[in-house]
């Protein structure tokens, strides 16, 4: 890495940073926070998009035309947000087809959440309750950060997700306090979800590679334990109030920190994902592929119509 | 049904209830085939409009469902009729029952459904009964935009490449032999206009000729031929093989926890 | 239009909503879209999923033109030494107040 001494766009640029003044598409910006951000903000986009994929599955079959509209309504927004984040990372001027193309060719990464299954409804309120809550906690860290599009993208997205959590918190209520059926598919779906939740948040810093410079950019503002030690504080006592069991048989309160302690997480499961050997990895990025080929000769119709009738283009 | 639930409604009235079936599955139907689409639009910006569309079908299928539960004198709620009748009891006109196809076929669909609900629910505003006209007046704009975005990639595909003109023109045919449902007039319908309650087929086919010769029109296609046969019985439960499929899967879930609320 | 007009997904517009009548247009986000009709439509099915909207624009982003922050020293004056423009800086005949 470049000692900032040596270079003064980066001594610039960190010494507003310092002032907690933003930074905007038209600054000088040192070359890798540019890359960092790029690449971050575009990650975040496909797990958005990817993210689709699993629980979409399941508007065609959800059990009450209620949950059918909110589900659609939510999976939408999904939509929306990585529309957000993508038009967030064009205005570091690496166009949405090319991020496209990174993620539908395997060089870039999403959310390894997005790498399982959903196999029950249940796993429909699951993925509201935990890996939306998780998401908010992370994305309400982002709101915060140093660059002004990815705040402002992470500001309309926290206002719209606030349903989506709730959304799922009230499904599983409704499965906890319904048939012993609905129950034990409620429970059977949360021992599934619970560890690749908490995975989420990454790795321990030290096995981290890139938290160091987002930290000190502050891109980062918190570290992933943090994060999702704020996520299991929140969530066990929503699984208390539900009489659902966590699968963890570590779990324990500590009555010095005031924190809730977990066993330890399966990492190399979590490396085995990204690394393409999930569960699901090859069947979303298929259905990705297979959207976009197929809406190929769409796309090519809509440029040859604009090229024919230039007066209606600006 | 117990008791209670059938002592808030009126008695039953059981030729508007079939034509109430007939709006309120088409809605919820066509809404199914759109939602099926979440995820896998062509550009991200359509993925959200055909959502819209969705949204705005199974919307309108909530509230005719609900005044179906009325007026067919049983009480059953939204769910009750979507999730647990029969396929040979749905009543959607086939048109919208049939697979998505590529964009095309869905858009085209789109245009010719809308091109027909938007005059029709223009006339329903002034039905005699007062909770099928406030229906009426709430879904007519939200159908207004389906017609003018399905309208818009009429324009765009037909004009587009020889490809997109090729897709559109064959879902334009295919869908055909269905349009001809949608102005039929069943046995109980003389009765229905009779009392105001629905207006006459041939006042909404008059405005549909129109938007379908404009716009077919503009987006450069051929009409097709005039006396083709066209398929009739969705109105009345006689439907094609598709809509099982759709309805296994549509209720798969509710029927397999008996008891359940959700 | 700049290059992205060739994308297969068209160029960038920008999209504005005002909220209410008597409110200004605010920046919302971005959408691709080949043609301003098809443009706004997405903008509409995008950004006016929530309601509260009176009235939208959009702007193909090639049509703007922007300052450079590099030139911010010089192009925008600092507003604190330039107290004629303020209307404290001004007495009132009823103020009997001297700078």
């Amino acid at each position: 890495m470049t000692d900032p001494a040596a270079d003064p766009v980066l001594q610039a640029f960190e010494a507003r940073l310092a002032k907690g003044e933003k930074a905007e598409p038209k600054d000088r910006l040192p070359e890798r926070y540019r890359r960092q951000l790029v690449r971050m903000m575009s990650q975040h986009a496909h797990s958005e998009i990817v993210g689709m994929l699993p629980e979409a599955n399941w508007i065609t079959r959800a059990p009450s035309l209620r949950r059918k509209i909110g589900l659609l309504a939510k999976v939408q927004d999904e939509a929306g947000h990585g529309l957000y984040l993508y038009s967030a990372a064009e205005t570091l001027g690496v166009p949405r087809d090319e991020l496209i193309d990174q993620l539908l060719t395997g060089k870039a990464k999403y959310s390894n959440i997005f790498n399982y299954p959903t196999l029950t409804w249940a796993d429909i309120g699951m993925i509201g309750w935990l890996v939306d809550g998780a998401a908010i906690i992370n994305q309400s860290m982002l709101a915060k950060c140093s660059y002004g599009p990815y705040v402002r993208a992470m500001i309309r997205i926290c206002k719209e997700e606030s349903f989506h959590m709730r959304q799922g918190y009230e499904m599983v209520t409704a499965l906890a306090r319904g048939t012993p059926a609905q129950q034990a598919m409620a429970q059977e779906a949360l021992n599934r979800w619970w560890p690749p939740t908490l995975m989420m948040f990454g790795p321990p810093e030290e096995q981290s590679t890139n938290s160091e410079e987002l930290v000190r950019w502050k891109v980062k503002l918190k570290s992933n334990d943090e994060l999702r030690q704020t996520f299991v504080d929140q969530t066990v006592v929503q699984a208390q109030v539900l009489g659902l069991r966590i699968p963890d048989p570590d779990l324990r309160y500590d009555e010095d920190t005031k924190h809730w302690t977990i066993g330890p997480i399966d990492w190399q499961e979590f490396f085995a994902v990204i690394g393409g050997n999930g569960p699901c990895n090859r069947d979303r990025l298929r259905a990705r592929r297979e959207a976009h080929e197929d809406g190929a000769w769409v796309r090519a119709a809509a440029a040859a119509h604009a090229a024919k009738n230039p007066q209606v283009n600006a | 049904m117990p008791d209670g639930a059938s002592q808030l409604t009126t008695p039953a009235d059981f030729a508007f209830a079939g034509y109430l079936a007939r709006l309120a599955d088409s809605h919820l139907v066509l809404g199914h085939r759109l939602s099926e689409w979440c995820g896998h639009g062509p550009v991200l910006e359509e993925d959200l409009a055909l959502t819209n569309l969705a949204l705005d079908c199974l919307g309108h299928a909530t509230v005719l469902l609900r005044l179906l539960g009325q007026a067919d004198g049983t009480g059953r709620d939204e769910d009750q009729l979507a999730y647990f009748r029969e396929a040979v009891e749905f009543r959607n006109v086939l048109l919208v029952e049939q697979p998505n196809g590529d964009f095309a076929r869905t858009i085209a669909r789109v245009f010719l459904f809308a091109a027909y609900a938007l005059p029709l629910y223009e006339q329903l505003q002034r039905s005699t009964d007062a909770a099928l006209a406030a229906a009426a007046t709430k879904f007519h704009p939200e159908l207004r935009y389906h017609l003018r975005h399905a309208a818009r990639w009429m324009l765009i595909l037909g004009d587009g490449t020889d490809e997109s003109h090729r897709r559109l023109q064959e879902a334009i045919d295919a869908w055909w032999p269905y349009t001809g449902e949608l102005f039929a007039l069943w046995p109980d319908d003389p009765a229905l206009i009779e009392r105001g309650l629905i207006p006459h087929p041939d006042r909404v086919r008059a405005a549909w000729e129109a938007t379908i010769t404009e716009v077919l029109g503009q987006a450069r296609l051929a009409r097709p031929v005039a006396g083709m046969h066209m398929l009739l019985g969705g109105p009345i439960g006689r439907h094609t093989e598709t809509l099982g499929y759709l309805l296994a899967e549509m209720q798969i879930v509710a029927r397999s926890f008996p008891g359940a609320s959700w | 239009m700049s290059g992205a007009a060739a994308s297969g997904e068209g160029p960038v517009w920008e999209v504005f909503v005002q909220e209410k009548a008597g409110d200004p247009h605010k920046h919302a986000g971005s959408v691709h879209a080949h043609d301003a009709e098809m443009a706004l439509q997405h903008a509409r099915d995008v950004y006016a999923r929530r309601g509260q909207v009176a009235s939208m624009w959009v702007v193909p982003h090639a049509a703007i033109s922007a300052s450079m922050p590099a030139d911010n020293a010089s192009f925008f004056d600092p507003a604190d030494d330039k107290i004629y423009r303020l209307p404290a800086h001004y007495l009132s005949p009823a103020s009997d107040r001297r700078r």
